[in-house]
């Protein structure tokens, strides 16, 4: 394989692997503090594309404004999950959490059919779609805002986890909610908190990859199993390692499609997930289980 | 012995007498039959799922894909290459007995969400088989002539054959699953969903078990395999996908964890609520999805629970008066 080749499939495994990793954060995030999979995540990663797809309808903002208001609009959307259906069953088991959780991803889907119908829908890139050449590859504008923007949030969350009260007094609900209540951090925040950060991750996502691939109101389901899937590969829990997760799953599938077959594409995908969990079940970045009786 | 047994049996029979009573009390409505034949296949799954899930505390998102299996390797075998029909349907739940002890030994050493991933990830590697061995499967476009049920010289070919059918498999294998709860084989599998490092230490062999259920529930799943492709004569692979497993996994939790019959009632209610929510078109997704939110909310341990909560309060009410 020449360098071109090379470069071209890794653009585009990144690319979409960036999606995965935001999707994988979310996940990581609102496990950390809650312990349940949020089988909605998906459904914020199509919001996130499909809502600035409306709002360019209903309101012409320009753009930037659409994108902005639909990343906010799936975050008020995480928040009001949080207070309608999580926390009012917090004494449940976690499968219990898990199907509400799918109830939620059913209803919004649902509701997104209803009010703007079946068909698939694209964004303008954010600027303009004359691939640029390097190397031998040519990649498309839009990849480098994606692996830009993705760059920038990863980096934004790193910060906001380890330097900001806020995001520290999260982590420490994850490491021991009854400790970090005791120390007077108000865990109801921090859950409710989560599943906002949650859903703006997932809608950064979902905003920034749909000039590429374009969406519609069922994109959440399969952007969701990815974003699962890449979290198993790096570790759940460990949300950075998720995020790099994310990536090499989309760079495995890239690969796997162009050099083996693009039919069975997500086919690959899940074999090398199922091989690592068999090799090293807690994921590539995850710490080895050390649970004892 | 015999008053347990007896205890056990009576609610089956009772169970049965209202299966036959079933298509008079419904005027022989063939619409609600065949939703009803529908609900029972599924009740089949749902049944080893059950076993599986509620009872040795194991998850499976890989279920939809082991039924598929089975219906489309009945369907190969007897209308691409002619076998008989024996021969058919039991190389389909064959084939699926085999793959899950095959999927099962590495898989099950995995817990919880690792679990999870790993049989989602198996069901969905199934499910772009189906879509993509055209040859083999028919593709997308699904798989047609699947010749119709018969033995010696009568011929499963009306609504009502098949309804009597599925509906006393469905009685043996709740039989069959009754037993082995109440055994020690149950017992063992109880044991493990506590915690399954103490019911090593009790001299259970964890691993075992782990894979004689799995076995066994992906077998339930089979035998609805090749009923569902020799009643509908047709099979293709979004009725085989996520989407289904998840369902399955609703259908059980919905009906009440180790509870056997709230899983049959929680299957015929899922199954059926679509038909009738037909009416309001586009609503009906969203009604699904939040009667499967308000039903977590309200009845957490499922309707089997809400059931049992509601005959805790008439029997409370009645010792007050």
């Amino acid at each position: 394989m020449d360098l071109g080749t090379f470069l071209q499939f890794l653009a585009a495994g990144l690319t979409v692997g960036s999606t995965y990793g935001l999707a994988a954060l979310g996940f990581t995030i609102i496990f950390n503090t809650t312990g349940i999979i949020n089988f909605a995540q998906g459904e914020f990663v199509m919001l996130g594309g499909l809502l600035a797809v409306v709002f360019m309808h209903w309101l012409d903002p320009g753009l930037p404004a659409a994108v902005v208001l639909a990343v906010l609009a799936t975050t008020i959307v995480g928040l009001v999950m949080e207070r309608l259906t999580i926390r009012p069953v917090q004494h449940t088991s976690v499968i219990n959490l898990i199907i509400v959780t799918i109830g939620v991803s059913i209803t919004i889907r649902g509701l997104m059919m209803l009010l703007w119908g079946k068909d698939t829908y694209v964004l303008p890139a954010f600027s303009g779609t004359t691939p640029i050449p390097i190397l031998g590859a040519t990649i498309a504008p839009q990849s480098f805002w994606i692996l830009g923007i993705t760059l920038l949030v990863l980096a934004a969350m790193r910060y906001f986890f380890s330097r900001t009260i806020f995001g520290r007094a999260m982590l420490a609900c994850s490491f021991e909610p009854k400790a970090a209540r005791l120390m007077g951090i108000s865990v109801e925040r921090m859950v409710m908190a989560s599943f906002m950060l949650s859903a703006f991750v997932g809608a950064v996502g979902g905003a920034i990859l749909t000039p590429l691939t374009m969406t519609s109101y069922d994109v959440g389901v399969l952007l969701g199993l990815k974003g699962f899937a890449a979290c198993i590969l790096g570790g759940l829990g460990n949300p950075f390692g998720a995020a790099a997760g994310g990536l090499l799953l989309g760079v495995l599938e890239a690969f796997g499609a162009g050099l083996i077959s693009s039919a069975y594409k997500d086919a690959i995908a899940f074999v090398v997930i199922l091989a690592i969990l068999l090799w090293r079940p807690s994921g590539l970045f995850g710490a080895p289980d050390t649970e004892r009786v | 012995m015999k008053s347990s047994t007896l205890r056990q049996l009576a609610p089956v029979a009772a169970f049965y007498v209202l299966v036959l009573a079933t298509p008079t009390l419904l005027s022989y409505d063939y619409y609600y039959l065949s939703i009803l034949t529908m609900a029972g296949i599924i009740a089949i799954i749902v049944m080893g799922l059950n076993l599986l899930l509620g009872f040795a505390g194991q998850i499976s998102l890989g279920h939809a894909a082991l039924f598929g299996i089975s219906a489309y390797t009945t369907a190969v075998m007897t209308a691409t290459y002619g076998f008989p029909l024996a021969v058919g349907m039991l190389s389909g739940v064959g084939l699926t007995a085999v793959v899950a002890l095959v999927v099962g030994m590495p898989v099950l050493k995995l817990k919880g969400y690792y679990l999870a991933m790993a049989t989602l990830g198996f069901g969905l590697i199934v499910y772009i088989f189906f879509n993509e061995a055209i040859s083999l499967t028919g593709g997308p476009s699904g798989f047609v002539g699947i010749p119709q049920l018969h033995v010696g010289g009568f011929t499963f070919d009306s609504e009502l054959s098949y309804f009597f059918l599925v509906w006393t498999t469905v009685t043996v294998v709740l039989l069959i699953s009754l037993n082995l709860i109440h055994s020690r084989i149950g017992r063992a599998l109880m044991a493990l969903h506590a915690s399954d490092k103490a019911a090593q230490s009790m001299g259970i062999n964890v691993a075992r078990y782990k894979l004689f259920i799995f076995v066994l529930s992906a077998m339930f799943a089979g035998i609805a395999g090749v009923l569902y492709a020799h009643y509908l004569s047709f099979v293709a692979p979004s009725s085989f996908g996520f989407h289904f497993s998840v369902q399955l996994i609703t259908m059980v939790v919905l009906g009440g964890m180790a509870s056997l019959w709230g899983g049959i009632a929680g299957t015929v209610f899922l199954t059926a609520m679509p038909e009738f929510l037909r009416a309001y078109e586009n609503m009906e997704v969203i009604i699904y999805g939040l009667i499967l939110i308000l039903c977590m909310m309200y009845l957490p341990q499922g309707m089997a629970g809400g059931v049992s909560k509601l005959v805790a309060l008439v029997r409370r009410r009645l010792g007050r008066a």
